[in-house]
């Protein structure tokens, strides 16, 4: 985005309060570690104003006074608490300086209305600030988790060693016991095999559902309705052990009576049941994609020819595929992430990955639970950025520029 | 009837064993004891007879499943491993086998019979015990002082030793120690648990540490709780506790006074075909020998059931190292054992559940 | 007035009335739209509706003691349980051949458990008279009372046989009274004594945590949802990733890592502490309790907000704000009164969604909640996995699903539930 407001250097008398404030809130902590809270606000504080004053001042060259402060910090945490330290350090050294002339030189109000006053400037970042604490909130458990896959040991503990860094203290073995342990990749395996299909069971039918849903007359919507969204409102012990009986009879039925396979049966059964958890996300996904969904548009191809089927995928599903696929997605992972239904309906050979964490969890603590979580975090990410495009490409097509 | 039914069916099951059925499928808990099963039965068996054996680690809901399966008529489990307790509610409520045991299962290398070689711990007509195990104390051995934690009342003491312990989340074991450390004799502690007095004068007791417990559901908390150092002791499972000090090498001690001992064994689910059931009763029959159940204990420190395995115990696969003093039946850690009612809980145990959970909640 | 021609009803191209034709149409697109939903709803109501009907069945169903015990149902109908003594003869000989057979056919056992969840006991009383019931000699080996009292002391005790007749309908409301903490008495429905007392509790937290689940949910997702849709869309997809990773990250995996990170030697606490912060000593408890069960279950279900409200606030004009502020409005104002009502639908979508799955959780609960911090759901799982009481989880169950579907329905009124989007 290009800047929106001219910048100008700002005066001294407001960059060296905030950065002896910064300076002064950083150092509370070092202080309160090392035995005085209010020592550490007095040398953070007067540091981080010195040395900006030099940078300002005397050195006026800002790429090289950003070496010199993050080598200057990096020493200085390293000097303080070894190598963990020292990269608080680096990471310090570079946010005061930075800090320092992102004030100096008035570039946070670059991007900003020229108009706001001080106060909605201030709120402005204030705001940002809280969002990024929920941030961290959301994505710290997810960090927890990488580190911990790495460990040497057998639980879920950073060892005195991990925390050192101390090479010692990390291993791949974890991963290692999930790439050869058979358990573990027939789980996975089992897991791609039951999630896709039950996927685009529940996508299908739910699309075409809510397409119908999305008519104008339809008798007794808000009954259906509730109908198909019930999977989601059922609390799911109970949806498990009712779900149990009912699919051992169809189970029986068809091993019975048509002569099926029972590893084959087994999977159907588990199948069925997942996908019909995936049903109310997809329906709620694509009934809401369908609320803005233009009907001149589905009028225009009938006039011009195309018969229901044609005009169905050629026009209308383009157009709602951003809600589709964000359906699947969901009904994906609520079959890729599921225990309870499955550990009732599923036998044996149906075992999926979340059942063997399960089992994992409760029989012995064991980080490869951790180390395929960091695996699919890693897939997810990839999965995420193929959703992301496939969803700029569709706004492309509905001719909406990417604002 | 019965039992020559049962008598013509090991018969047949010793002529031809393995042309019956080409899978048989196991239910076990999973995790590192699921592993000492397949290599101690399973494989040999696999390697005796041709038979395919499918493990399912859902030992944890193994009631319920068996209970559904029956009522749907589709029982796909041949055998089943459950502790004690479970094996009774399965036979009380007729989703197990009922066996002869002298007529089903090997006997003694000595000739003495299976019912005697088992003695006491066939609890239920239809349980065929595996192993015993206790439930005992792990102690985190840096955070104790000088002197360790010797009987289970040090667990009530938190003048002593201070910090947070973890418990089991349910009545049994837990009422039962703290009668016993409120000055109940041990043959008494069942006859005062009977009366309401009783139930109040236990959950007394556990109230004095409530704020100091941290309550387990899965048994692979407690290790992990300790190896945190998040609690200064816990009560879990004796295996699980070797594993974390011999094979984790934690700084961990065990407390096993007043250890409960419990056990583990198979059934067989109600309902089969005969053939599976046949197939079943012979997989049995080879499992549960003398020999075969020696053998697991090379890989986990759980005591085999039969008086007959015990001098046959062995060193640990791996490390090595002498099993017998980790066994909750060695004597050394046998002095003072508490040998939990089975028959008194099945009676007990929904109307103590409510109770307790309902002091859990205040 | 001037066009008189037209009389008679309106005609469509082919000739046939408007309104029949237009009826035809709009009846044609009925059946359109039934045929296109037709296959998924039988779909979920034969895999789903019927299965989950048949399990709360269970809640009213007690035939298991009619069909067991037929003539001791019978002969027993006479018995006054006021009266405070053991019934006579006649019942004892219709349960001993009621006995014969069920044990034989190994069912006397399964009575026992049912009948041991009313009073605790009788399962012994089943399995130790069935044992002796099967080789009995029905017609001959009379008479029973004192048989049966040498059995066990038990089959003297009215109390047993109060239970026997109490349950003897073929349908019973025991296990609803039972979920309400109540219990059958002598007279009637009575409260069960304090001690016993557990059900009300729960439903009460679960209610209760729930509500602070959202609410937190409703803090924490309104600005990050307010920053996603405000932001262009290029960087507010990058940002859409942060929501997302943790969402797709195995529940049991979150769990787990909020055990690392709440517990007393864990991540925050050692920050903490490292810090100076807290004394070592008195670390913060925020695990096993309540406030873990709060934390965890916001973080797990955070997404479920955000999402629905990131796509009601993509909907609304940023000119409005403008054009409030340019009429005078201070910001709090053009806030409160014009944005906020706009984003409310979202609120109300990511409120219901967050609730109702809140409330029908249990493994968080289960392994960060302590006893103070578990969800009526673990009672459930507990009854169905572990006592096997299924009646009592069905009415559970059914309490909880009542109550959900009241909040649905409530909800569907005030905001319809065509307005819950999920991005």
């Amino acid at each position: 985005m290009a800047a929106l407001t001219p910048i100008s250097r700002k005066p001294m008398s407001l960059v060296l309060p905030t950065v002896a404030a910064a300076g002064g809130f950083f150092g509370l902590f070092i202080g309160t570690a090392n035995g005085s809270g209010a020592m550490g606000v007095l040398i953070g504080a007067v540091t981080a104003v010195v040395l900006a004053l030099v940078y300002i001042n005397v050195l006026k060259n800002e790429p090289l006074s950003k070496w010199i402060n993050i080598a200057l910090f990096g020493v200085l945490g390293f000097l303080f608490g070894g190598i963990a330290a020292a990269i608080i350090g680096l990471l310090y050294g570079w946010f005061i300086h930075w800090f320092t002339y992102w004030l100096y030189e008035g570039r946070y109000r670059a991007r900003l209305l020229p108009y706001l006053t001080p106060g909605q400037v201030l709120w402005h970042y204030s705001f940002r600030v809280i969002c990024g604490a929920i941030f961290v909130f959301l994505i710290t458990p997810v960090l927890v988790v990488m580190p911990l896959s790495f460990n040497a040991q057998d639980f879920f503990t950073f060892t005195p060693e991990m925390l050192r860094l101390d090479p010692a203290g990390y291993s791949l073995k974890h991963y290692q016991d999930f790439f050869t342990n058979n358990e573990w990749q027939r789980s996975f395996k089992n897991s791609l095999i039951i999630a896709p299909i039950a996927t685009v069971i529940s996508v299908s039918l739910g699309t075409l559902a809510a397409i119908g849903l999305s008519q104008a007359h339809v008798p007794g919507r808000r009954a259906i309705m509730a109908i198909l969204i019930s999977p989601m409102i059922v609390p799911l012990i109970i949806s498990a052990t009712g779900m149990f009986f009912f699919y051992s009879q169809i189970g029986n039925w068809l091993e019975a009576t048509l002569g099926l396979n029972k590893t084959f049966v087994g999977y159907v059964k588990v199948v069925l049941a997942h996908a019909v958890l995936g049903i109310p996300f997809v329906i709620i996904t694509v009934t809401a994609t369908l609320v803005g969904f233009d009907r001149s548009l589905t009028r225009a191809a009938a006039n011009m020819g195309a018969n229901p089927v044609t005009t169905f995928f050629r026009v209308q599903m383009p157009l709602i595929l951003p809600g589709v696929i964000s359906g699947g997605l969901f009904a994906f992972i609520t079959s890729f992430d599921e225990v309870v239904v499955v550990l009732f309906v599923g036998s044996a050979g149906q075992k999926t990955l979340p059942w063997q964490m399960f089992t994992g969890l409760r029989e012995q603590i064991s980080p490869t639970i951790l180390a395929v979580a960091t695996i699919l975090v890693g897939i997810s990410i990839l999965l995420l950025a193929t959703v992301e495009l496939l969803r700029r490409r569709s706004e492309r097509l509905r001719g909406m520029s990417p604002s | 009837m019965k039992t020559k039914m049962t008598a013509l069916a090991v018969t047949t099951a010793l002529v031809a064993p393995a042309a019956i059925a080409q899978e048989l499928t196991i239910v076990s808990w999973g995790g590192a004891y699921s592993k000492s099963q397949q290599l101690a039965y399973h494989e040999p068996y696999t390697a005796k007879t041709g038979i395919t054996i499918i493990n399912d680690d859902s030992s944890a809901e193994a009631v319920a499943k068996i209970r559904a399966m029956n009522e749907a008529g589709n029982v796909t489990w041949d055998v089943v491993d459950v502790v004690a307790s479970d094996a009774m509610r399965l036979c009380d409520e007729g989703l197990a086998e009922e066996l002869d045991h002298d007529a089903v299962l090997a006997a003694a290398p000595d000739g003495t019979s299976a019912s005697e070689d088992f003695g006491d711990l066939i609890v239920s007509d239809c349980f065929v015990p595996q192993i015993v195990y206790s439930t005992t104390f792990g102690y985190r051995t840096d955070m104790v002082g000088d002197t360790p934690p010797s009987s289970i009342c040090d667990v009530f003491d938190l003048e002593a030793y201070p910090g947070k312990r973890s418990l089991q989340k349910r009545p049994i074991d837990n009422m039962e120690w703290a009668l016993f450390c409120d000055g109940v004799a041990k043959e008494d502690i069942y006859d005062t648990l009977g009366t309401p007095e009783g139930v109040d004068k236990a959950l007394a007791k556990l109230d004095t540490i409530k704020d100091q417990v941290v309550w387990w559901t899965a048994g692979a908390e407690t290790p992990q709780l300790l190896a945190d150092g998040e609690v200064v002791m816990g009560s879990t499972f004796n295996g699980r506790l070797f594993s974390a000090i011999a094979e984790q090498n934690q700084p961990i001690g065990m407390l096993w006074d007043m250890q409960s001992f419990d056990l583990d064994g198979w059934i067989i689910p109600a309902g089969l075909s005969p053939e599976r059931k046949q197939a079943a009763l012979d997989y049995l029959f080879f499992a549960t020998d003398t020999q075969r159940l020696a053998d697991q204990a090379k890989y986990i420190s759980y005591g085999p059931a039969r008086k007959s395995s015990a001098p046959l115990v062995g060193k640990h696969a791996e490390l090595g190292i002498d099993m017998a003093p980790h066994m909750p039946t060695d004597p050394a850690n046998a002095g003072n054992v508490h040998i939990y009612d089975y028959e008194w809980w099945a009676d007990n145990r929904d109307d103590l559940d409510a109770k307790f959970q309902a002091w859990l909640a205040k | 007035m001037s066009d008189s021609t037209q009389s008679g009803p309106m005609l469509a191209a082919d000739g046939t009335p408007l309104k029949k034709s237009l009826s035809r149409a709009l009846r044609m697109q009925k059946i359109r739209a039934l045929a296109l939903i037709t296959p998924l709803l039988a779909f979920v109501l034969l895999t789903f509706i019927i299965p989950i009907g048949q399990m709360l069945f269970r809640s009213v169903e007690n035939d298991i003691v009619a069909n067991t015990l037929p003539n001791t149902v019978i002969a027993l109908q006479d018995w006054d349980a006021a009266s405070g003594e053991a019934p006579d003869e006649a019942v004892y000989a219709a349960l001993a051949a009621d006995l014969y057979v069920a044990s034989n056919a190994k069912t006397h056992t399964r009575v026992g458990s049912r009948l041991n969840y009313e009073t605790p006991g009788i399962s012994s009383l089943f399995r130790k008279a069935g044992r002796k019931a099967k080789k009995w000699d029905v017609e001959n080996d009379g008479p029973y009372k004192e048989k049966f009292i040498k059995i066990a002391k038990g089959w003297g005790d009215p109390n047993v046989w109060r239970t026997i007749q109490t349950y003897s309908p073929k349908y019973t409301n025991g296990y609803f009274l039972n979920a309400a903490d109540m219990q059958k008495g002598s007279d009637g429905a009575e409260i069960r004594p304090e001690s016993e007392r557990i059900y009300i509790t729960l439903f009460k937290r679960t209610l209760i945590m729930s509500l602070a689940i959202t609410a937190a949910c409703i803090a924490l997702a309104y600005p990050v949802a307010w920053l996603l849709a405000n932001l262009p869309s290029a960087k507010a997809n990058l940002l859409m990733i942060l929501v997302l990773l943790p969402f797709w990250t195995s529940l049991l995996v979150r769990t787990s890592a909020w055990k690392v990170m709440l517990q007393q030697q864990g991540v925050i606490n050692d920050v903490l502490v490292w810090l100076g912060i807290v004394a070592d000593d008195a670390r913060l408890v925020m695990i096993n309790n309540q406030l873990g069960t709060i934390i965890a279950m916001t973080h797990i279900l955070l997404p479920f907000m955000i999402l629905p409200m990131y796509s009601v606030m993509q909907t609304i004009q940023p000119t409005y704000l403008r054009a409030a502020k340019s009429m005078g409005a201070t910001n709090w104002t053009a806030f409160w009164r014009v944005y906020f009502p706009l984003s409310v639908p979202g609120i109300g979508a990511g409120s219901i969604l967050v609730f109702i799955l809140a409330i029908g959780y249990y493994i968080t609960p289960e392994l960060v909640g302590g006893t103070k911090g578990v969800f009526i759901s673990n009672r459930i799982a507990f009854h169905i996995s572990t006592s096997l009481n299924w009646g009592l989880a069905a009415a559970l169950g059914t309490i909880l699903l009542a109550v959900v579907l009241i909040l649905y329905w409530a909800y569907d009124k005030i905001v319809g539930i065509d307005n819950v989007k999920l991005g």
